[in-house]
């Protein structure tokens, strides 16, 4: 089975600092890494392959920096890596991304699963799997936290169904898929393995591919900063007001926290 | 080509964003419908046009079976195109969440999907929604012809207005088979409380070494008169609590008047879902815990040692 697995590098948000004065949040400069969901997303891949055979391609759209975090990809075991790396791709919204990985994936051609983080650690839209889908024509689930490969009777045959637990609200809905389809996981899928060192200094010997817009066709009429349509007039922190008064002395700590508590009114009779 | 255009597969949901629908459609001069998908959808349109609604658009088909956000968003936009709607307002249920990207995709339009709040400011609708991670909370516009907006369900309650009456329309719809089948539909264990109605909550997170040591936890809770949330690991990873008690960006976003963080480090998924709280109270053992920097106040220790002297004192101050 041919899968593609979608990843996305996001900062570090617990690095983020605030601006006091201003509530601004300041990223610049902060570490990329792979979101739990993303890396998720490809264990299950690499299992699904140690078992059934085939390919597991990584594919992001990113910074210049993605040259360096991809490779924990390759390391954790994808054969190969695609990355998407141009100007005029910067400042896209999710319409923007997900064209530039839809025109990707039609141009690898030959998959039978796309596999991506539900949503991403920073945006936490749900936006890239439904659209990506939208755009190829394939069915779509979401919030999924178990895969299973479904055989064909004809053991010869590849696989072309798998089942997946979604999860609901109030209920996990077992559901049956045509292949191709996009899937969009939850990182209780699995836990994903920690790449071993002999692993890391191989990756960088399996194929890496960097491509740019003209590989894909797409211009900056449909992706980036002028094809987007949502406009974002501000991004602040929330208003916090804390008092911060944190005791050292596990004594003096329980008996002062209990008198405050009684004096702030929030003790319950 | 103009209108606001309403769907939920919660009632409760739509009623809520017909309700601040209306205000929206007042305020941009727009009719407000309803999208109602399934069979016998039109008996069910009264309650609609007592919230708000002017016309409720139905429609039903065999391929309407689960939920597939293919077939459903394929739905979903002939009676945009029929309503002629521009505005979408979509419950940011789990399906509402799958639906609506795909739906704005239809249209090459603009989507924000977990809105926090709608407002019309110089005749736009202004949205706003966490980001980074919920370090921050943006307000956007969405300046493509058409705009598919998935809303938190329970942002606004539902208000009945005055008498009215509206026009049901049927639509007939055109759709493909789904290429996906239900197989079955397990439940899931309901945690026994309601976090959303919690004046006190204690959550716990990594911190606790053993599920047993939640009977430390639930009596800290009991001497206060709250509830115990937790942590995504918590619920999520060893199952030691119901996940629907998990607290934060994928869970309830609780406004008790006490929070108290038992072992917890303080990352941002997880507090951003008691940023409402009056006051909270941090306990852990690391001083540098993130925990401290969102605290009233604070105490630096092993929770198997100011637990229990929190509940001693607790017992001799209150008396329980
Ligand atoms: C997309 C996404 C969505 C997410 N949504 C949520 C969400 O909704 N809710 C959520 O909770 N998480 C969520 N997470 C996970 C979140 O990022 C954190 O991983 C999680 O909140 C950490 O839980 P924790 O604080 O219990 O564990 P840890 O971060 O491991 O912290 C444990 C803390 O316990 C302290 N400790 C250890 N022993 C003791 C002791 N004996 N006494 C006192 N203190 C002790 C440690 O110092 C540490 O600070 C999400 C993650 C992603 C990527």
């Amino acid at each position: 089975m041919n899968i593609i697995v979608c990843m996305k590098q996001v900062i570090d948000l617990e690095q983020i600092r605030i601006k006091p004065n201003t509530r601004e949040p300041v990223i610049e400069g902060l570490p990329l890494l792979f979101g739990d969901f993303e890396k998720c997303a490809l264990e299950e891949a690499i299992r699904i392959k140690e078992v059934h055979g085939g390919k597991v391609t990584a594919l992001a759209v990113g910074s210049p920096k993605l040259r360096d975090t991809i490779k924990e990809a390759l390391a954790m075991g994808a054969d190969e890596a695609i990355i998407l790396i141009d100007p005029i791709f910067q400042d896209s919204d999710a319409m923007g991304s997900a064209r530039v990985l839809a025109r990707t994936i039609e141009k690898v051609g030959e998959y039978d699963l796309i596999l991506l983080g539900d949503s991403s650690a920073d945006e936490y839209s749900g936006e890239i799997p439904p659209r990506i889908a939208e755009l190829l024509n394939l069915p779509q689930v979401g919030f999924v936290r178990e895969i299973e490969v479904v055989a064909d009777n004809d053991q010869m045959s590849e696989p072309k169904k798998i089942r997946v637990a979604r999860d609901m609200e109030d209920s996990l809905e077992v559901i049956e898929v045509d292949l191709p389809a996009v899937i969009g996981v939850t990182s209780e899928l699995n836990t994903p393995r920690l790449a071993p060192l002999s692993a890391i200094l191989k990756a960088s010997r399996k194929p890496m591919h960097e491509w740019r817009s003209d590989d894909i066709g797409v211009t900056a009429e449909e992706v980036g900063a002028r094809a987007s349509v949502v406009e974002m007039l501000s991004n602040l922190a929330p208003i916090q007001d804390r008092k911060g008064i944190i005791y050292q002395d596990v004594e003096e700590g329980v008996i002062e926290v209990i008198k405050a508590l009684q004096q702030e009114g929030v003790l319950t009779q | 080509m103009s209108g606001i255009l309403i769907y939920s597969e919660l009632e409760e949901a739509a009623l809520g964003l017909l309700t601040k629908g209306r205000e929206l459609a007042t305020k941009l001069g727009k009719p407000l419908s309803v999208a109602l998908l399934g069979n016998e959808a039109a008996d069910q349109a009264d309650i609609y046009f007592a919230h708000g609604a002017t016309q409720a658009y139905v429609g039903d088909d065999p391929n309407l079976t689960h939920f597939q956000a293919r077939i459903y968003a394929a739905a979903l936009a002939q009676m945009v195109t029929q309503a002629q709607a521009d505005i979408v307002l979509i419950g940011s249920t789990r399906r509402g969440r799958e639906l609506a990207p795909r739906l704005a995709q239809k249209f090459s339009a603009g989507c924000v999907t977990d809105a926090i709040g709608l407002s019309v400011q110089d005749q736009r609708l202004v949205i706003e929604r966490r980001a980074l991670g919920g370090n921050t909370v943006s307000a956007k516009v969405i300046t493509s012809q058409h705009q598919v907006i998935a809303v938190m369900p329970k942002l606004y309650d539902a208000e009945p207005e005055a008498a009215s009456a509206g026009e049901v329309i049927p639509v007939s719809l055109e759709l493909e088979p789904p290429a996906t089948k239900l197989i079955e539909r397990r439940s899931k264990e309901a945690g026994v409380v309601n976090l959303e109605e919690a004046e006190v909550l204690v959550c716990v997170g990594r911190g606790l070494a053993n599920k047993d040591d939640l009977s430390l936890i639930q009596t800290l809770a009991d001497s206060l008169g709250g509830m115990v949330g937790c942590t995504r690991p918590i619920s999520h990873e060893y199952h030691w609590l119901a996940e629907d008690q998990m607290v934060g960006l994928s869970g309830k976003e609780p406004s008790p008047h006490l929070y108290l963080a038992i072992g917890i480090s303080g990352q941002i998924q997880h507090t951003v879902g008691i940023m409402d709280a009056k006051v909270i109270v941090a306990i852990n053992n690391d001083t540098n815990a993130p925990i401290f920097k969102i605290a009233d106040y604070g105490i630096v220790g092993d929770l198997y040692q100011v637990v229990p002297k929190l509940i001693e004192r607790l017992q001799q101050e209150l008396g329980r």
